[in-house]
Parts: C-alpha cells; structure tokens; sequence
C-alpha cells in the first residue's frame, strides 16, 4: 500500500513537470523558429512594409521570389551547389564503404596503420589546408572548376570511421560463404556488404549532402567568379547585387534554407542519426 | 601492382586467368585486393590531406613567391611575428570570450532542453526538429536575418524594445522600458550577437547529443535510486550527471573545437572580413583569411593555421585524457 501511495505521488509530480516541459519547449521553439518565419514571410512582403512591425504581409506578393529568381545568378548558385554536393555525395558513399569495408573485412600488412593515418588526418582543422589546397588550385587551375569545388569533401576521413564501425557489426561468416560460392572480392563487398549497411549510407549521405551544402570558407576561396559560386558564398556577396532591399535579400534567404530544411524534415531520422553517431567517435 | 591488374580483369575474365590466379596464396591475393581497392583513397589521403598538413607548416618558414624556387627560407621569423602581433591577440582574446559565452551557452541550455524533451512523450519528434532546424542551414543564409534583426533602426529587436517602451511608458511603468540597443554596431555588444547565433544555430547539435546520452542510461539505476528514496534532483545529482559525464565532456570539446574554427557566422553577420566594429568580432580563422586572401601574406597565415592546428590538438589531447577515465557503473 505504501508502495502504491508513493508510486502515485510520484507520477502527479511528474505530471506537473512535464506540463512544464512542454511549456517550456514551445517557447523555446517559438524562438528558435521565429528567424525563418520572420524571413519567409518577409520575403511575402511588398517593399513598403518591408519596415513595418507586423509579421503577416498585408499584401502577399511573389514579386521577390520573381526578382531573384529571374534578374539574380541565384538559380546558377542552386545548381552548383547540387552540382558539387552531388558529386561529394556520390563519392563519399562509393570511398568511404569501400575503404571502412576493407579496413575490417580484408586482411593486409599495414592494415592498422593505414587506419590510423586516415583518422588522424581528422585533426588537422581545414583552415590549415585551404591555403596549401589554393596554391594547388593555382597551379593545376582548379580556381572556378566543379572539381575545385567538392575535391575536399571526396572521401572524409569520418565516413571512413562510420562506415567501418557498420561493417564490423556484420559477421564475418556471410562474406565467407560469399566467398565459398564464388563471388568476386569486389562482388563481397558491393553485393553482400553494401546493401547490409543500407542504415549507415543514408545517414552518411544526407548528413554529407547537407554538410556539402553549407560549406564556406572553401568555396569561398576556391570560387573566384560569380558564375562558380555556390548558394552559401552567392548569399554572403549578395549585397553588392540587392544593395540592402531587405525583400530581395529575404526571398534569396528563404531559397536557399527552405530547400535543406524540406530535405531535414524529409530525412529527419537518417540526420540525427549522423549527429549521434559523431558522438560515438568521441 | 602488375597482379593487382590481372586480380582486376579477373572479375569479368575469371576463366582465362585462373591458372595465374591459382599459384597465388589466398592470404596474398586478399592483400592485393585490398591494396587495390585503397589505391585511389590513399593518393586522395596523402596528396588533399596529408601533403597540404605539412606543406602548410612549410609554407610558414618560408617568404611567400609563386615560384617555389623563389621561396626564401626565414625560418621561425613569422611565429616571432605572431608574438608582438595585436591583432592576432585580439582574435585570441576574442575566441576565448566567444568560447566563454558559446561552449557554456550550449552546454547548459544543450542540456535543460534535452532533459525536458527526455520527458514529454508527444511531439518530441517535432521539438526535436525544430530545435535541430537551424544547425542544417547555411550559415551565410540566416546571418541576413539575424542581421536585419540586430539592425539599430530597421531591425525587429530594436523596434519591439521601442513598442515595448512606448506600451510600459503608457501604462504609467516608464522604469520598465528599455532604450534600443546599438547590437552589431557596438565594440562591445557585437560580440556576444554574434556568439548567441552561432548558440542559436549549433543548440540542436547539442540537444541531440545530449537526449541520445540520457536515453543510453539504464533506467534500473533510476529504479534502484528511487528505491534508495532519492528525489528527483537527487537523481539528476547523482544518476544523471555523472552518467552523462562522458557525453558533457565530448559536448564542451566539440563547441571549444568549433569555436577556435569559428568563421562562416563572423563573416557572414558584419558582411564585411573586417571583423566588426574595431576589429571586436574578430576570430583567428577570420584573421587567417584576411592575412592570406586579403593581403596575400601567405607565409604568416600559413603560421597563424599551425597555430590554429596546436590549439585544436592541445583541446584534443585534453578531451582524451578526460575520456579515458572511465565512468564505472
């Protein structure tokens, strides 16, 4: 009985608490949500009530979105933004598995220090390679090209560690009786590895597609003319083409967020997973 | 690497090479393999990785030519530099304040959101998203927002402490009002507006972090706690804390690392590489730039990313030395 009576007791505090809980969290996500409601709808609104208080446009109007979409290089920037997010994307998917799915299924002299210099190039911080990378790019004119643009993120020394972890989980009887059966060494890792760590790719790719995505101080670097900018550089020299027209800036603005936070919702678990797993690397 | 060839065509010749194939050992022909499967990645590794590490450290004892044959040896001259530099400085003593207000600023609100969404049950999904959304935007993109916002007499901050003020004045509570604030334009606001976006966008990192620790927790410790008649902050006190403690350390080291690396949202929220008024909002990795892709002194920013890269390693060595003391259960 007293057992029960505390129980109970319990749970009617916990109840208070969670009321709290959820208050709490609305606020806060009011908050956190309230820059990109305020850009969105600002991006609604005609110029003459760019300046007022009020959140919801008296006149909605897409004449912003027309501005930037046919008078800007936004839509340029878009598609080289896909365009090298795509390739790293690919890459990072096909190198990565290849190489964590032969640094744990094949054996080899030097396997282990292999593994080693790979993941210690993790802790050299790209500011220290972006100065050496443009003296390269210099010389082999990778200035303003696709390849200049995604070759740092090919194969990132932390997809070579995730995938690694996923393949280490898979029991090495299945690749042993794919070997019994015939199948090529490549065929074990494409056809019987590969698809086992289905999980694991989707959280590596989307996590990297994003990742791709917002990066900066590279192609800010390595895309010297506007037409080879991707949407984040586009968006950080935005001004010298919208002057402060705070419409036009928040229509660009909103292009260029809602599409990853449509791709975020979308892939939602296969993200946060990605961020979990890096806290399995510390 | 001629057998690695024969080893390749043999996935689509595999009859017309199998006497070849056959002399050599099983265990040699895995090695080949796997030799030939790490080829392209490890000339990635070592030629856009480790060959820029150290030609980067090279870079920094020698004047700066294009013609590499033209390049002066000068030995430590630019870390000397570094020393009577007050700019440099400042972009330290800045970082260490935007650590100061960014990695505890995480750590806590990281960690209350965390617990509260632990709690609820229904649309912790969507909180969760929410929370997170920020973290997968384009820097360069939101720091329009949040600059417009921060504006002095345009932005939304501004003009709601206004309409603030002027409601308080006439309810008859003038000493309530709050004067509009310079924000970006200040020496000594712009610094802390530019740490809270970056807290505002790297939280849900944090969040998500923290909520996959506390739900990896055994709920049979809280059981034996409760059992044992701890309350609630005595469980938090004595469960939660310490059991979480590897995942807090991994939290302040990754927002520390962040922090030193600090680029995209200074940048992006001054739209200038000045770094602020007065240089207030400067951080190493803005200053870095400025020296190689602004005044093309390569060499001393060449120096300044060595520098860069020990501090990392400093943070790095500490976190491994916390980690290893293992939590026992």
């Amino acid at each position: 009985m007293v057992d029960l009576e505390t129980f109970g007791e319990s749970r009617r505090r916990t109840d208070a608490g969670t009321v709290v809980a959820y208050v709490l969290l609305s606020v806060g996500s009011v908050a956190m949500f309230f820059p990109f409601v305020w850009m969105v709808l600002s991006a609604f609104k005609p110029i003459r009530e760019i300046f007022q208080l009020t959140v919801l446009p008296h006149t909605w109007t897409w004449a912003n979105f027309q501005q930037v979409l046919f008078h800007t290089a936004f839509p340029r920037w878009f598609l080289n933004s896909l365009v090298v997010a795509g390739i790293s994307t690919v890459s990072v998917l096909f190198f990565c598995s290849l190489v964590g799915y032969t640094l744990t299924r094949l054996r080899f002299p030097g396997r282990s220090v292999l593994f080693v210099i790979i993941l210690s190039t993790l802790m050299v911080p790209t500011e220290m390679l972006v100065i050496p990378w443009y003296v390269m790019s210099t010389q082999y004119h990778w200035v303003n090209t696709y390849w200049g643009l995604a070759f740092p993120g090919l194969i990132p020394a932390f997809g070579v560690f995730l995938m690694r972890q996923f393949f280490q989980t898979l029991p090495r009887d299945l690749f042993d009786a794919g070997r019994v059966d015939g199948v090529s060494e490549f065929g074990l890792f494409w056809r019987i590895g590969l698809p086992l760590v289905r999980p694991g790719l989707a959280a590596l790719g989307i996590f990297n597609f994003v990742g791709n995505w917002n990066a900066f101080l590279w192609p800010l670097i390595v895309a010297k003319s506007p037409a080879m900018r991707t949407v984040p550089v586009g968006m950080a020299l935005f001004s010298g083409e919208a002057s402060t027209q705070w419409n036009l800036i928040m229509a660009a603005s909103a292009l260029a967020i809602v599409p990853v936070l449509l791709v975020f919702f979308v892939f939602q678990r296969q993200i946060i997973e990605g961020v979990v797993l890096t806290g399995v690397k510390g | 690497m001629r057998p690695t060839a024969t080893d390749l065509k043999s996935v689509d010749a595999r009859d017309a090479v199998r006497p070849r194939r056959r002399r050599l050992s099983l265990g040699t022909r895995e090695a080949l393999w796997a030799y030939a499967f790490l080829l392209v990645p490890l000339a990635f590794y070592a030629f856009l990785r480790i060959y820029p590490a150290i030609q980067s450290f090279n870079l920094s004892l020698h004047r700066w030519n294009v013609d590499p044959a033209q390049r002066t040896l000068v030995g430590f001259d630019y870390y000397r530099e570094m020393l009577s530099d007050a700019k440099l400085h400042q972009a330290l003593k800045n970082t260490v304040l935007y650590a100061a207000i960014v990695v505890p600023g995480q750590l806590v609100l990281g960690l209350g959101i965390a617990l509260m969404l632990n709690a609820v049950r229904r649309l912790r999904p969507l909180f969760r998203a929410i929370y997170f959304s920020p973290y997968v935007t384009p820097a360069a993109a939101v720091a329009w927002v949040w600059g417009w916002m921060y504006s002095v007499n345009f932005g939304i901050l501004n003009n709601t402490l206004i309409a603030w003020s002027d409601f308080v004045t006439r309810l008859g509570a003038p000493w309530l009002s709050i004067p509009a604030q310079p924000f970006l334009n200040s020496p000594h606001q712009a610094l802390p507006a530019v740490a809270a976006v970056v807290v505002w966008q790297q939280l849900g990192f944090q969040v998500v972090i923290f909520l996959a620790g506390l739900q990896g927790i055994p709920r049979m410790f809280y059981d034996a706690a409760a059992i044992d008649g701890a309350g609630g902050l005595q469980r938090f006190r004595y469960v939660t804390l310490p059991l979480l403690n590897p995942v807090m350390v991994f939290s302040v080291i990754i927002s520390t690392i962040a922090t030193l690396q600090l680029f995209d949202q200074v940048v992006n929220i001054n739209f200038t590489d000045q770094g602020g008024p007065l240089g207030s909002t400067l951080s190493i990795a803005v200053y870095m730039y400025q020296q190689a892709f602004s005044k093309f002194q390569i060499g001393y920013a060449s120096a300044v990313t060595v520098l860069l890269f020990v501090l990392i390693l400093i943070v790095t060595l500490v976190q491994l030395r916390l980690l290893q003391r293992r939590v026992e259960y």
